[in-house]
């Protein structure tokens, strides 16, 4: 019964991969919602509002590595309008300065990554993993909030 | 009939001289830094392409619908900046929106919001400009389409929709709740993006801040009375406009980086007294209705 359900999930994540690939603003949309949640316990951890936990840092870095990691290709040209998508027209006007931006992003994520095993190393990593994200937010997508 | 447009369009400046004179202010710079920042000057009349905010050469392009708007030099170099003007040109720039040979400011400089400044705070402001480096170099003259190109049509746009009166406080509220409007009102000039504007380009007050049209044309500010602006509190308002983190963990872009770039230089009492006067609006607006 067990291995039925674990088939059943890995059936349902290759169709929803096969459908999302066919929707890149649905996904990145669903992936940056999903970034903000573990960018927020990141943050919230900073500021003191929530005790520091390393398996809440490990699993939140995790899924900020994967989300800009696969966001990084989810902007092909025929995905500029529609779908709800907050993307600005600047993306594509400046393809290289954004994609350097998810590089930097993703490097400072990592280096989070390797180097956290503290508080005192939290502290020292996060701010940098922050800084990413006011830059493209203020470039190259439309609303805020 | 042209003689009564003539004069009905005629630029008010606030104060003569002697009346500026007569207030007896003297403009501490080191306060006007503070006004500076609320006011995000360096916003528009930053020199572009470079990092220096305090770099004021101007030549920013602001494209509205009414064609394109290019911020001035207010640097202090005496030919092409404001080196020659005296604080009360600067002061009836800013409230009255009249330059100093007599001529209209377009309310693309947000003098309609400015108008509120205390006349200390625009004594500061002066002061502190005038410690920034000359920038040389004008802007380009603006590129607007007609009628709008007549700049003396202004003064008929002003009858109509501006008056230049400052704000008084409201005694029945706290000094932080007046603080707060003073700044969103006043120097913060936060309607100019977030309050719907007919279609002459007047702000619509009596539906203040409830979101409007970004000058540039491009989408749409954020209705800070209604919706999800609703269920944030007053340190989740503080924390974005200190961090530009917002409370679903995204981060505010788009504008408002600037904005936050700008208010975090202010003291933490103003982005206080920010929220609690924001968080006082009656709900308004799309998804007014939804919060209980």
């Amino acid at each position: 019964m067990k291995r039925l359900v674990v088939l059943g999930m890995a059936l349902a994540c290759g169709v929803t991969a096969v459908l999302a690939d066919t929707d890149p603003i649905a996904e990145r949309r669903a992936l940056m919602k999903h970034d903000g949640a573990a960018a927020k316990a990141l943050f919230d951890m900073s500021k003191g509002k929530i005790p520091f936990d390393l398996a809440t840092v490990k699993a939140s870095l995790a899924t900020l590595n994967e989300g800009a990691t696969k966001s990084a290709a989810l902007f092909p040209d025929n995905s500029k309008t529609g779908g709800g998508t907050a993307a600005l027209p600047a993306i594509w006007q400046n393809k290289a300065d954004f994609e350097a931006r998810f590089a930097q992003f993703i490097k400072d994520v990592q280096a989070a990554q390797a180097g956290i095993t503290d508080e005192a190393t939290f502290k020292q990593f996060a701010p940098a993993v922050f800084k990413n994200c006011g830059g493209c937010h203020e470039l190259y997508k439309a609303k805020s909030g | 009939m042209s003689v009564l447009v003539w004069v009905l369009s005629a630029p008010r400046p606030r104060y003569s001289a002697e009346e500026w004179r007569a207030l007896g202010l003297t403009g501490d710079a080191q306060a006007g830094r503070l006004v500076f920042y609320a006011g995000g000057c360096e916003s528009c009349h930053q020199s572009p392409g470079q990092d220096d905010r305090l770099k004021l050469g101007g030549g920013l392009e602001l494209k509205t619908p009414f064609g394109s708007f290019y911020a001035p030099n207010i640097s202090p170099d005496p030919v092409d900046g404001l080196g020659a003007w005296r604080d009360v040109d600067i002061a009836n720039a800013l409230m009255s929106g009249v330059s100093p040979d007599g001529q209209h400011l377009y309310p693309a400089f947000p003098y309609t919001s400015y108008r509120r400044m205390a006349p200390k705070d625009v004594a500061d402001l002066a002061a502190f400009l005038r410690t920034l480096p000359a920038v040389k170099g004008r802007a380009p003259p603006n590129a607007l389409a007609f009628p709008f190109s007549i700049r003396r049509a202004v003064g008929l746009w002003k009858r109509m929709f501006f008056n230049d009166s400052g704000l008084k406080p409201d005694p029945s509220q706290s000094e932080q709740w007046n603080r707060g409007r003073y700044l969103v009102e006043g120097p913060g000039h936060c309607g100019e993006c977030h309050t719907p504007r007919n279609f002459l380009g007047a702000m619509d007050s009596s539906r203040k801040l409830a979101g409007g049209p970004m000058p540039d044309g491009h989408g749409k500010s954020g209705n800070l009375r209604g919706g999800d602006f609703l269920t944030w509190t007053e340190a989740d308002i503080v924390e974005a406009l200190t961090s530009g983190f917002t409370p679903a963990g995204d981060v505010l872009g788009g504008g408002m980086n600037a904005v936050v770039r700008n208010l975090s230089q202010l003291p933490e009492s103003d982005r206080h007294a920010i929220a609690v006067y924001l968080k006082s609006l009656p709900p308004l607006g799309p998804g007014a209705a939804a919060k209980p």
